[in-house]
């Protein structure tokens, strides 16, 4: 693991309605560069809150947040916000704009040159598998949930970032897709040497996608470690959470034999 | 006779570019204007509850003023604008026809937009507004990046409401001084020209109509994305409003404007006046349908010319007499008064139209009445109409107190509804005015007024301060001076209150002329 944390938590707390609800309650949490982590919780853990702090769409009342080795309070957040990637829970593109204009959305603010964003939009279609002269020029509301969900992570790779943020996105989607974009994201992580924070209910999810995954509980970090650092915790929320992973695996494993078709 | 024979349409068709283009003219304006004032706002006030609810408020009363009422406040308030600038800025300004309707129409245009504009911006989904925020945009690139182009169809549905209602309104700009397809409808319904009215509420139905289809093309092309429809929908509007300036740019500017108040007998004389102005080679216009408060002011200031007044409405109305003189030294005091406003009381027509107390000619015979003062036995048993002003007149409660009247009911009426009603038996007596035409045709009698309760009202041609030793309008004009009797008149105003070709306010005066003119 590299010297510097690309984003780091240090004792950082949030809390809402002038201090009655806490949402996140001292975390300290280190991503390190090319790292997939998985932030995984109920409704009301405060997952969503911590990825926010990351760009500023919250900001936090206590500690120290640095990302790339800058204090984020010290950093414009529109500045911080175009150069970190997001990933919306059900795309959150624009429906005025076409699928090209949703993915270039981040370098046209930057200013770059259309010509240049125009041929990153190509590239970022091959990349996240969409027929560029098919999808183009499409809107939103012409797309599958799938598609929409490919539109949004190549929308938030379009302006090169090495950092994304990623809150809930597969959840809406069919079991099928969401295998099949999960695979997919997991490629683009490691051949683009991203980091990705990626935010999620669903343990199976993060055991199988993430390299490393955090678990929190009412706005407490209460783990964090690889899928065998996690089997060995012995706090009682975790082992919960991996008990549905565990007996879906089982029955499973029973169920399917291990020389079928695939 | 076949429509198209009908010598109005076509005059009413003649028309058709100067009113409609006035109409379109300050509509548009009307129009830009609010929603140069209105978008601002709801954008500012879109996430402030307490502005929001002022604004939203404001403009809810104001819709609920009528558009007539809020059109006559408006130049008043101009009026007092202007002095105020011109003594402290040296500068002044006409608050006559245009200015006045613009602003009051701007007004009346706001509530649906801030309405559509509040209500489309807070509709955009919170999710794309935090995908907006995610990507790195200032609130300015969001405004105007997603929020507005999102809340567009709904912000053009409140435009569509506001440009209707504005062209509606636009119709009642006229007394203002606002020319406008108002005009028809006015001049129509005071001499009861039908043609002129039903052909004013066709055309601006029609423009309703067309500007909301257009205004419908183009929500509709934003709500789908279409930017054909879009296009085709602001050619169109662009198309109208073109087509509707052009003509008024193209058209010669016209040197005297002539002015008319609210009924038939101005109309006729207005027309008679410009015919003789047109006869010396001098350019007229005629302003008609202007309300009483507004046409002296507009005189004063120089945006009418020249038109006719009444010696007893200037005496008691304009300069808060209460008491009444006798004819000549009214007349010598009025023409005083009015030169220290360097307004010229050019003469007397002739005639008088005084209020007079009316009743039907067989009722009188049958009881007795020839006089106000015979009248006083029988008012407790009987109903009184008269037009809208004329209750709140001095000249009524100075015949309450002269001769001790009190009658068991006062009803106001559109004056030229009022000789068929007291025909009729519906009221029993009405305060009609004696150059009236209709008195000889329901066989009425206009009563004596032998105590000199009502002052006189010798018709008097008012020339404004601009027009001062200005030789060759006042040459045109003498001719009229001193020559129109009451008979003639009356005949007159009967003539145009008729309802076919040739009861024109143009036909009947010309008609006048021939009859004064040759003596």
């Amino acid at each position: 693991m590299p010297a510097t944390p690309l984003i780091a938590y240090a004792h950082v707390g949030k809390s809402f309605d002038d201090g009655r609800v806490v949402a996140v309650d001292d975390v300290s949490l280190d991503v390190a560069e090319g790292e997939f982590l998985a932030v995984v919780g109920g409704s009301g853990s405060g997952k969503t809150t911590l990825l926010r702090l990351a760009n500023r769409l919250i900001e936090a009342d206590r500690g120290r947040i640095a990302v790339e080795g800058e204090d984020v309070s010290r950093i414009d957040p529109i500045l911080l916000r175009r150069r970190i990637g997001y990933v919306f829970q059900s795309g959150g593109l624009f429906p005025h704009l076409t699928v090209a204009g949703n993915i270039g959305i981040t370098p046209k603010l930057l200013g770059w040159p259309p010509a240049e964003i125009s041929a990153r939009v190509d590239e970022l279609l091959d990349l996240v598998r969409l027929d560029r002269s098919q999808y183009r020029d499409r809107l939103p509301h012409e797309l599958s949930g799938g598609q929409r969900q490919r539109v949004g992570v190549a929308r938030a790779l379009a302006a090169k970032p090495r950092i994304v943020l990623m809150d809930e996105p597969f959840g809406a989607l069919d079991p099928l897709t969401r295998d099949a974009l999960g695979d997919d994201y997991r490629t683009l992580h490691r051949e683009l040497g991203l980091t990705t924070v990626m935010i999620t209910h669903d343990m199976t999810e993060a055991l199988l996608l993430a390299d490393r995954v955090a678990v929190m509980h009412g706005g407490r970090l209460l783990a964090q470690g690889t899928p065998a650092d996690l089997s060995a915790s012995t706090d009682a929320y975790v082992g919960e959470l991996l008990r549905t992973p565990r007996r879906q695996a089982e029955r499973l494993g029973a169920l399917l034999p291990r020389d079928g078709a695939a | 006779m076949s429509p198209s024979a009908d010598p109005r349409w076509s005059e009413a068709f003649s028309h058709l570019p100067d009113y409609l283009g006035s109409h379109v003219r300050v509509s548009v304006s009307a129009l830009a204007l609010g929603l140069l004032i209105s978008l601002p706002l709801a954008i500012v006030a879109r996430n402030r509850p307490v502005l929001r609810t002022a604004l939203l408020g404001l403009a809810s009363i104001v819709q609920t003023v009528p558009g007539l009422a809020l059109l006559a406040l408006f130049y008043p308030l101009l009026l007092a604008l202007a002095a105020v600038t011109a003594a402290w800025l040296g500068f002044s300004f006409s608050a006559f026809g245009f200015l006045p309707a613009v602003l009051a129409l701007a007004l009346y245009s706001m509530l649906p937009v801030l309405r559509n504009t509040i209500t489309g911006l807070s509709g955009v989904d919170p999710a794309v507004l935090e995908a907006a925020q995610g990507v790195g945009m200032t609130p300015q690139q969001s405004l105007t990046m997603v929020e507005l182009p999102l809340a567009l169809p709904v912000m053009m549905a409140g435009i569509r409401t506001a440009a209707v209602w504005v062209i509606g309104t636009a119709t009642l700009s006229t007394p203002i001084g606002q020319t406008s397809l108002g005009n028809y409808i006015f001049a129509g319904l005071q001499t009861q020209n039908w043609v002129f009215v039903l052909f004013g509420c066709f055309a601006a139905a029609v423009l309703a109509l067309v500007v909301d289809q257009l205004l419908a093309l183009i929500e509709n092309g934003l709500r789908n994305r279409s930017s054909i429809r879009t296009a085709l929908g602001g050619l169109g509007i662009a198309a109208l409003i073109a087509a509707t300036l052009v003509p008024a740019i193209a058209r010669p500017h016209a040197r005297y404007v002539v002015g008319a108040k609210t009924f038939t007998e101005q109309y006729v004389l207005s027309a008679l006046i410009a015919q003789r102005l047109q006869a010396a080679e001098l350019s007229a216009t005629i302003r008609a349908g202007l309300g009483s408060n507004v046409i002296f002011d507009a005189l004063a200031s120089g945006d009418i010319d020249v038109y006719v007044d009444y010696s007893g409405t200037l005496w008691a109305n304009q300069f808060h007499h209460t008491d009444i003189r006798p004819r000549a030294e009214l007349l010598s005091e009025l023409k005083t008064t009015l030169a220290k406003q360097n307004i010229t009381l050019f003469g007397e027509l002739g005639f008088e139209n005084a209020y007079a107390l009316v009743i039907p000619r067989k009722r009188a015979d049958e009881l007795g009445i020839h006089s106000v003062a015979d009248l006083a036995s029988h008012a407790a048993t009987m109903s009184i109409a008269g037009d809208y002003e004329f209750f709140s007149r001095p000249e009524w409660a100075g015949i309450q107190k002269a001769y001790g009247l009190t009658f068991r009911a006062q009803r106001q009426m559109q004056p030229d509804f009022m000789y068929a009603a007291v025909a009729s038996g519906e009221v029993d007596v009405i305060a009609g005015y004696t150059s009236d035409g209709l008195i000889a045709k329901y066989d009425l009698v206009a009563l004596a007024d032998d105590r000199h309760a009502i002052p006189p009202y010798d018709a008097i041609v008012l020339l404004s301060p601009k027009r001062r030793d200005d030789e060759a309008f006042e040459a045109a004009l003498r001719p009229l001076l001193g020559r129109i009797d009451i008979a003639e008149m009356r005949e007159a105003n009967l003539r145009a209150s008729g309802n076919d070709a040739s009861s024109s306010p143009d036909a009947v005066a010309r008609w006048l002329w021939e009859k004064i003119g040759i003596r």
